[in-house]
């Protein structure tokens, strides 16, 4: 972060979350985002050279699971959820590319 | 039978003694939903032919000699766990329709002890908030007044159980969504230490936040259900292979070798007076009871809220991603193209909260943004649990209120998204340091609004805070 | 001018697990489509991951076998895209802390040995699989959660022909230490390449392209050329490369850019929650090491010394681990270590390339193939007698020895039977007995022919042979 004051850009952050927002939206939401992220610059105050940042407050490692084969879900349980489908298969809008 | 007052431990009491069955404290309960829910608002479904059929079930096992911590025993749903065969909504548009096909480990453990899944509660969209008002499926009403907020994120699950429509109710904390709603209607709410219940099958708000805790009348009964669903699971990595005790048997009656702290943080200028007053009035209770009470300090306090906004939303940006409309729940209509599926279906489908925490998230961890924001915020969580590795040097927990005010009106900080924050400044370090805490009440506020104290302790030391808000609630009772 | 190729490869290889990375889900190949799903590898709210501990030890073996430095603390990364084939919208990836850093892969290319640096291996998650209806896409979640090791290797290559042999190395390697198929027909080695060309002189890289949809191996081979060759004439009329992502087009052997609406990638990577750091220790690790089957290429040398072949014998042998392993078990059985490689290189390959089988799967075992050659060194069975032992065993398993006695192939080694037999052969072709006195020795081999048949391929063709010469002589 160069520049302390750069602003959030509301809309392509958005396009980055793939959410289509409309205009009134951007307005409004670029507004409280500003104050937001004005908020949590605080942190910024602080001296954290050589603190080491934690991820997950108890340290555990290593849990793995053996490689064996449980039970799935069943395809017609599973297609019932979903939008739409077709011959055993997800359907979505034409893939391009 | 007066359902405004029992407890699971006093159920299971009466149904083991033969004297009540599970059939009729449920169709019991029913029968208040029915009455009350309209107004309350606690429940988004209940489905009464499957919650009696189950009531039914139980009671048949009983008859059979069969037993189980929870037999018969009916208990409210946050609508953020799965529960095989029912909804879950998560009180969002965009998992409409969306059936689980499996239980969450904390239900599968309940399950087998028996329990009732009575209904499914209300609660802020993807647990984002603190008053429920972001459900986008009703309100929720504080029972204890109409006109105010029950709290959040678990608001519907707090409603029902000071409303009389459950005697006890599930409900997931991830910077105060259990403590906050407790104590905001008078009930006890327990958020486990991180790694003591296993989040199989919590819809995902904050990973390295969540916990399934429960919110219950009494001490004793949360400790009954936190001895139900504690432990290591093969299916979450982040649960903890550690015993669990016997919680229930760890309570008692004085606090004498206890030692609590008072965070001077946590007593600042400008706190509400009402609830300065209630916390000290049960300092007072505590060491009548025979504690010790010492003063600690957790400089680090003021960065609590924004470092916790930072994390939660970063990770939260990424567990909602997989909301998009292809597997399961809702699609936009007229999409042309997946890009154009996305953009419309995530659009429609989130409310205005998850969508301004989405974008605080992915903007933290865009290109340029990451250390100044995500790593940054991830140190100074390292400095919030030193805090409390030091606090807790000195003493066996900490008192604290559990909010700054009591609830609110409806509609009073709605259109403040970061004000709304600021409301879990008391409740959201826990979580960031991973430890444990529980909301008592301890008063109420002239309007009669109640009051919640909150006890804090090291990480995996449930019993220290059981322990504490059982004596200060026997304490309370007595004196 | 001249221009100087760079190459760099990015490898996916689908490790040969039972099941997924994160889940209990399967890996077959060829299931019904979204058989093999679960809540995890669906990405279901409320599910999370597990990591299966094979594909991790899978993925340390591959990088100990190459030289690869084993990251004593690694971790798992969120990578946010969205894609439908991405159950989650993000991959569980490595980011910063891969389990393999560093290593090599040495190249032959034609004679002259290369060392290939190997930047590092991660281990990832696969995506679902996409097909396209008329108006739609199908997605088929089979797939999506397979382990996906990725190796990256360091710009090393100057031309196609290193990046063939380079992609030819890897691939043995890696199915020397069992832990992937690299089966390309079945996806399960997939390859991007970057490529990059500059005038010579100037040191800096040129601008890249990545190149995508390189299912074989000839595709990669081809894409390079043409890329690289498209890159050259775009630069010498004077124009600029841009930095895109361009996919092979087979049938028109052309790379096409693709042109997403996504440009702006922001993967926005950061540590997954979900699962905890791997921590490895310096035993563990040499514990592994242990369990490492020999390189391809050291035990290419060996074989030369140790059982004498012929260096190209040798290659051909250790092309496939289980061949290798195969052919050492039958050469330590007999004095005679060649005459097994060349039963392996001719007919058992021959046969295997036929019946498209795995030498694992064939019923003739080593010891058998051993007897073979113990019996033909010992006069005891001609060759061609011997070739249909094998094929015999190669079908039905068994003891060569039993064979040949039931089935009387037994070599007539027998003065007087072969003496009689010789007689008729002389009697019956006058005009070659009298080519061969008069100093056509080609003709002794016809009349020794003419025996052999009179046999039923059973006389001892070196006893015939002096016979007739003596007769003649």
């Amino acid at each position: 972060m160069d520049d302390k004051n750069e602003k959030i850009d509301v809309a392509y952050v958005a396009h980055l979350a793939r959410m289509h927002l409309t205009d009134e939206e951007c307005g409004r939401f670029q507004e409280q985002m500003e104050q937001i992220v004005g908020y949590v610059r605080k942190i910024n105050e602080l001296d954290l050279d050589g603190i080491e940042p934690t991820s997950h407050t108890k340290p555990v490692e290593n849990v793995f699971r053996e490689d064996v084969i449980k039970p799935g879900l069943d395809r017609d349980v599973v297609l019932e959820n979903a939008p739409l489908s077709k011959d055993g298969q997800f359907t979505v809008p034409k893939i391009i590319g | 039978m007066d359902f405004d007052k029992i407890t699971v431990c006093g159920a299971l009491e009466l149904m083991e003694k033969g004297e009540c069955s599970s059939e009729e404290l449920v169709s019991g309960l029913l029968g208040v939903i029915d009455s009350k829910d309209g107004e309350i608002g606690a429940y988004l479904s209940v489905d009464h032919a499957d919650a009696l059929e189950q009531a039914r079930e139980a009671d048949r096992k009983r008859a059979n000699g069969e037993s189980g911590r929870l037999l018969g025993v009916p208990i409210a749903i946050k609508d953020v766990l799965n529960v095989k065969g029912q909804a879950c909504t998560c009180a969002s548009q965009i998992l409409k329709g969306y059936i689980s096909p499996y239980d969450a480990t904390a239900i599968a453990m309940m399950r087998k002890e028996g329990a009732v899944f009575l209904g499914r509660t209300n609660m802020d969209e993807f647990a984002m908030g603190s008053s429920t008002e972001n459900s986008s499926c009703q309100i929720t009403r504080n029972p204890h007044n109409m006109d105010c907020v029950p709290g959040g994120s678990s608001g519907g699950s707090a409603a029902a159980v000071a409303g009389g429509e459950a005697l006890a109710a599930l409900g997931t904390d991830t910077g105060g969504s259990i403590r906050q709603p407790a104590a905001f209607c008078g009930c006890v709410g327990l958020k486990p230490s991180y790694g003591r219940v296993s989040r199989y099958g919590l819809v995902a708000f904050a990973s390295s936040f969540d916990q399934i805790g429960p919110m219950t009348r009494d001490v004793r009964d949360s400790a009954h259900l936190l001895g139900v669903i504690s432990g290591q699971d093969d299916m979450d990595s982040s649960s903890l292979n550690l015993p669990v005790p016997d919680y229930v048997s760890m309570l008692k009656d004085d606090l004498k070798g206890v030692t609590l702290g008072l965070p001077k943080e946590y007593f600042v200028d400008g706190m509400d007076d009402e609830v300065r007053a209630s916390v000290m009035k049960a300092v007072d209770v505590c060491r009548g009871l025979g504690a010790e009470i010492t003063e600690v300090s957790l400089p680090h306090t003021d960065y609590a809220i924004a470092v916790y906004y930072i994390i939660a939303t970063a990770e939260a940006s990424t567990n909602l991603a997989r909301f998009d409309g292809v597997r399961y729940g809702f699609r936009a209509e007229g999409v042309t193209d997946p890009i154009d599926m996305y953009g419309k279906t995530r659009s429609q489908g989130f409310g205005d909260e998850v969508k301004r925490r989405i974008i605080l998230g992915t903007y933290v961890l865009s290109s340029g943004y990451y250390d100044a924001y995500y790593l940054s915020a991830q140190k100074v969580r390292t400095l919030i649990r030193r805090d409390f590795e030091d606090a807790f040097k000195k003493c066996d927990a900490l008192l604290t209120p559990t909010t700054p005010t009591p609830a609110f009106k409806r509609g009073d900080k709605s259109d403040d998204p970061l004000q709304m924050y600021l409301c879990d400044i008391f409740t959201a370090t826990a979580n960031l340091a991973g430890v444990c805490g529980i909301s008592v009440p301890c008063g109420k506020s002239s309007d009669g609004l109640p009051i919640g104290l909150q006890l804090l302790g090291p990480e995996f030391k449930e019993e220290n805070i059981l322990r504490t808000a059982y004596a200060y609630e026997q304490g309370r009772e007595n004196g | 001018m001249q221009y100087l190729h760079t190459i760099g490869l990015e490898v996916h290889v689908q490790l040969k697990t039972e099941t997924k990375m994160f889940c209990g889900c399967g890996t077959v190949y060829g299931a019904a489509p979204n058989t093999n799903v679960c809540p995890v590898c669906l990405g279901y709210p409320g599910a999370m991951p597990v990591m299966n501990r094979n594909a991790v030890r899978d993925t340390i073996l591959t990088g100990l076998m190459i030289g690869s430095e084993i990251s004593t603390y690694s971790k798992f990364d969120r990578k946010s895209y969205f894609y439908p084939d991405m159950p989650k919208n993000y991959q569980i990836t490595q980011y910063d802390k891969p389990f393999c850093v560093g290593g090599s892969v040495e190249v032959d290319l034609e004679g002259q040995k290369k060392l290939i640096a190997i930047t590092r291996i991660h281990l990832e998650e696969d995506v679902a699989k996409s097909m396209h209806f008329h108006k739609s896409s199908g997605v088929d979640f089979n797939r999506a959660g397979v382990p996906l090791m990725e190796i990256v290797s360091e710009p090393d290559m100057q031309n196609a022909e290193e990046a063939f042999a380079f992609l030819q190395a890897l691939r043995q390697i890696v199915r020397y230490v069992g832990v992937s198929d690299c089966n390309l027909e079945e996806g399960n080695m997939r390859c991007d390449v970057n490529c990059s060309v500059r005038p010579e002189g100037q040191t800096e890289l040129g601008t890249k392209t990545e190149l995508k949809n390189l299912n074989t191996l000839k595709g990669v081979y081809n894409a390079i050329k043409y890329e690289l060759g498209r890159q050259v004439e775009v630069l010498s009329s004077g124009g600029t490369i841009q930095q895109e992502t361009r996919c092979w087009d087979v049938d028109a052997g052309v790379t096409e850019s693709l042109r997403s609406k996504e440009n702006a990638h922001d993967y926005r990577y950061f540590p997954e929650p979900d699962l905890m750091p791997v921590v490895l220790t310096a035993k563990q690790i040499e514990d592994w090491r242990k369990e490492l089957p020999e390189l391809p290429r050291h035990r290419r040398e060996r074989l030369v010394l140790e059982y004498g072949l012929p260096d190209y014998a040798a290659g051909v042998i250790v092309a496939d681990k289980h061949v290798a392993d195969y052919y050492e078990e039958a050469a330590a059985l007999v004095s005679n270590p060649k005459a097994v490689s060349n039963w392996i290189m001719t007919e058992m390959l021959r046969l295997l390339g036929e019946r498209e089988m795995d030498i694992e799967d064939v019923k003739i075992t080593p010891a058998a193939l051993a007897g073979i050659v113990k019996l033909v060194d010992s006069d005891a069975i001609n060759s061609t007698k011997a070739k249909e032992v094998f094929a015999e065993l190669f079908d039905n398993g068994g003891d060569p020895e039993k064979i040949v006695k039931e089935k009387g192939m037994g070599q007539v080694s027998d003065q007087s039977a072969i003496e009689e037999l010789v007689d008729q052969a002389i009697s019956e072709n006058v005009k070659s007995a009298e080519d061969y006195k008069s100093g056509k020795k080609a003709a002794l081999q016809y009349i020794v022919g003419q025996v052999m048949r009179l046999s039923k391929g059973k006389a001892n063709p070196k006893m015939v042979g002096a016979m007739i010469s003596e007769k003649l002589g």
